[in-house]
């Protein structure tokens, strides 16, 4: 309709002035083209399906590519910025970090009906403590704000978190609107079935099922995308959308599904709090978790990734004891599986 | 009540023909004597339809003047006792209505209301519990307890007395399906909690969800239906008996030009008779109108000072369990939830509490406004303190959750002195005694109204036969005057 508008409106101006539109206009292509060019490459260019093609995605990163989106963080510095001030400028009983984080993921970020105190327990809070003890000085010093997983994004654009530690995957899609930090767990999606079920694994044998999954989650990215490229079984049936993972453990248990797909970390959380349920075959993606932050933030994503440097080496009260307190009864004394790589820092600004 | 009419209406086509006309008119409403008259018609000629030979029959008899005679009388006397009777039917189903909304459609109202609050006190009280940690503590247990047997006995109730009506046996077929459901969400939640599995909290959570989206809708549907009834009844108890006082002002009028014409033919000033059926016939034409009047009256009273202010009250007392279990729920949720407000992102939880308090607010002050007497005022005033604290202590609360003092905003919401649990314990209490109070009233007025029209039924039906033998004495004995 505006075409049609612009065509009579050049009508009106005559030949002369079409012509010189029309020269400004090619112009304007040939300069745009190659950065357009770079955009579309950045969004379909998703190596081990971690990006989701026509997902939400902004341009607005043309002009670096988006390969392994778990290198697209800043390097460490412990210098202080505006994000950092910002925290610690707050007053008495509000200096504190907020942060988004799970209270329903068991061993990661829960609430343990019968501890004493309301706060909640898990590897993620073991992170969030040790960050805040670095910003503020004090390992308490953290309000948590309990966010469901399709909320993780707007809570941290909306500025209601400082950060989210909540077993939240780098994903290109999402580095479009918050900024990560380095890896700090490597894990990948896994299918979640009765001990009885004759699922063995993300293949064949969940053809006509109907499948669980958090909504916002890399596990209903996933298996959308699979069905846009035919490569999910046929009619499995994944409508079934809940707020938080767990909540599918419970649809699993009630019958109202055949079987959960999530990350292999947060399945393992979930066959821990139920001997009847399964496991079934090998992790069919490679993800990484990060602590996401408000995509302007650098200063704190480089404070961050100081913070994990110094976690991951810390043997006495680091990385390790955390994974071995929370995580070994599930996932095996032997950590290598789930450590992430060695971090690498391709940002630049 | 109908034999006399059928007496009385009788003998006129009956006997006219005859030559001993007097006899059987003046013993009609006693006796049955135009039956043999009627056997005895038949043999003579081959009969056309019954209907057309008496429209002959009265037709000869209208010639004359004892034939118009006994016409007269013979429509007065149907006249009277039509009038008695439809004022006795009448009377009678306005006070069936009356003694239903009494007996029925208002504790049926009443166990609808209770229904839905015992389900949603079983919401609230299974949060503070989950709020509370493992060692569940007695008193929310026992609240969880009370309101899910409380919803269970309501229903039995409800299913008795909806009968066969499917609009109000559905609702609660849907709810005493969901509650089970319900149960057993919940205790597997109790189960998984002891155990120290947050997958607990994602049953309760579960469960939260089937009370609000499919319970109390379904809860409200019966409610409102009830209440539907309610309204039908009182309708029907207050409504004009107009055919009956239509039918009173006729045979006033009918008796008043028979009496004329009689004055106009022999210049007798009185037929005693006659007088007397006017007289019984005004008796109870004003007995009516002032038994209706005085029902209608008491019925109105209890409308607006029962039933308004239980309908206010019952939905204040909602509103003040839904806005505890929200409170309760921005706990439970941390934040998890938002919605926005103005353009200002807020925990949906805490937003829907400031809802409920409003509506709890104003409607306290409406039930305040509707109390008419000091014993109705106190306790909603007491509620209305006890919210004022409640939403400062909120307030405290908040800060704390807001300043990231969980542990402190929790003790403030569900500890034991100094918490908000107490402000709305108290509240409750206070809408329980006020709740009772109005309904003392509602009865007391109600009653009343019923108890106008009690008497009316039989003084309508003797009164009328007094009427209709005083018509048949009075003509009789102008009658007798042709002899």
């Amino acid at each position: 309709m505006r075409v049609g508008r612009l065509r009579t409106g050049l009508r009106g101006w005559g030949g002369v002035g079409a012509m010189a539109l029309v020269c400004a206009l090619a112009l304007l292509f040939a300069l745009l083209l190659p950065a357009l060019h770079r955009g579309a490459d950045d969004l379909g260019a998703g190596p081990d399906g971690t990006a989701r093609p026509g997902a939400q995605g902004s341009p607005a990163r043309a002009g670096q590519e988006c390969r392994d989106p778990e290198k697209q963080t800043l390097a460490p510095s412990g210098d202080d910025g505006p994000a950092v001030e910002r925290i610690r400028s707050r007053e008495g009983g509000k200096r504190r970090l907020v942060v988004g984080v799970d209270q329903n993921s068991y061993h990661w970020g829960y609430r343990d009906p019968n501890g004493g105190d309301a706060a909640p327990v898990g590897f993620d809070i073991d992170l969030v403590r040790r960050i805040a003890e670095d910003i503020l000085g004090d390992r308490d010093a953290v309000q948590f704000k309990a966010i469901p997983t399709d909320q993780r994004v707007r809570a941290i654009q909306d500025g209601r978190v400082d950060m989210v530690v909540r077993t939240m995957t780098i994903t290109c899609a999402r580095l479009a609107d918050v900024a990560f930090s380095a890896p700090y767990f490597r894990t990948g999606q896994q299918v979640l079935v009765p001990a009885s079920s004759p699922v063995t694994g993300y293949d064949a044998s969940l053809a006509g099922r109907r499948v669980c999954t958090a909504s916002g989650s890399t596990a209903h990215a996933t298996l959308e995308r699979d069905r846009e490229r035919g490569t999910l079984p046929p009619g499995v049936d994944f409508a079934t959308t809940v707020p938080n993972q767990l909540d599918c453990l419970v649809r699993l248990q009630l019958g109202e599904v055949d079987a959960v797909v999530t990350d292999g970390a947060l399945a393992a959380g979930q066959a821990a709090q139920d001997p009847t349920v399964r496991i079934k075959g090998d992790a069919f993606t490679t993800e990484f978790y990060g602590v996401a932050m408000r995509k302007d933030a650098d200063d704190l994503v480089r404070r961050v990734n100081r913070v994990l440097v110094a976690y991951r080496g810390d043997t006495a009260d680091g990385w390790q004891a955390s994974y071995d307190r929370w995580l070994a009864p599930t996932l095996g004394r032997d950590a290598s599986k789930s450590a992430p790589p060695d971090p690498q820092y391709l940002r630049t600004g | 009540m109908t034999r006399p009419t059928a007496g009385g209406a009788a003998p006129a086509p009956g006997t006219a023909p005859s030559a001993l006309p007097s006899v059987p008119a003046q013993s009609g409403p006693r006796t049955p004597s135009p039956a043999p008259s009627r056997p005895a018609a038949p043999p003579p000629a081959p009969r056309r339809t019954a209907f057309a030979e008496g429209v002959d029959r009265l037709r000869a008899a209208a010639v004359t003047e004892p034939g118009r005679l006994r016409l007269v009388g013979a429509l007065l006397a149907v006249l009277v006792v039509a009038f008695g009777a439809v004022t006795a039917w009448q009377t009678a189903e306005r006070s069936a209505a009356a003694e239903d909304v009494l007996t029925r459609s208002q504790p049926l109202s009443s166990g609808a209301a209770a229904v839905y609050r015992s389900l949603a006190d079983a919401n609230t009280a299974a949060s503070s519990a989950f709020l509370a940690g493992g060692e569940e503590n007695e008193a929310a247990r026992e609240g969880y307890e009370k309101g899910v047997r409380a919803a269970a006995e309501g229903l039995v109730a409800a299913a008795a007395a909806s009968g066969s009506d499917p609009s109000a046996t559905e609702p609660v077929t849907r709810l005493n399906r969901l509650l089970p459901e319900y149960k057993g969400l919940v205790e597997r939640a109790r189960t998984y909690n002891r155990q120290g599995y947050p997958v607990g909290g994602a049953y309760l959570r579960y469960a939260d969800e089937k009370m609000q989206k499919e319970m109390l809708p379904a809860a409200e549907e019966l409610y409102e239906k009830e209440n539907r009834r309610l309204d039908a009844d009182y309708a029907d108890a207050r409504a004009h008996p107009w055919a009956a006082i239509g039918l009173g002002l006729l045979a006033l009028g009918a008796l008043g030009w028979a009496q004329h014409r009689e004055y106009r033919r022999t210049h007798r000033v009185l037929n005693r008779g006659l007088v007397t059926a006017t007289a019984a016939t005004a008796a109870v034409l004003l007995w009516l109108a002032a038994g209706q009047g005085l029902a209608r009256a008491g019925l109105g009273d209890s409308y607006d000072h029962g039933i308004r202010s239980l309908n206010v009250l019952h939905d204040a007392r909602i509103a003040s369990l839904k806005a505890r279990a929200n409170e309760n729920l921005t706990l439970v949720s941390r934040g998890a939830e938002t919605t926005t407000v103005d353009g200002e992102p807020r925990d949906a939880y805490d937003h829907a509490f400031e809802q409920n308090m409003k509506a709890l607010g104003t409607g306290l002050a409406e039930a305040r406004r509707l109390a008419d007497d000091e014993a109705g005022k106190r306790p909603v005033t007491a509620a209305e303190g006890d919210m004022a604290e409640w939403r400062r202590r909120h307030a405290a609360a908040r800060a704390q959750d807001e300043n990231g003092d969980y542990r402190r905003a929790l003790d403030l919401v569900i500890g034991g002195k100094g918490a908000t649990a107490e402000c709305f314990d108290g509240v409750d209490a206070s809408l329980a005694t006020a709740l009772a109070h109005e309904t003392r009233q509602f009865r007391e007025a109600a009653d009343g109204g019923r108890k106008a029209l009690s008497g009316l039924v039989a003084g309508a039906g003797v009164l009328a036969a007094l009427g209709a033998t005083g018509v048949l004495l009075g003509i009789g004995r102008r009658l007798s005057e042709y002899r």
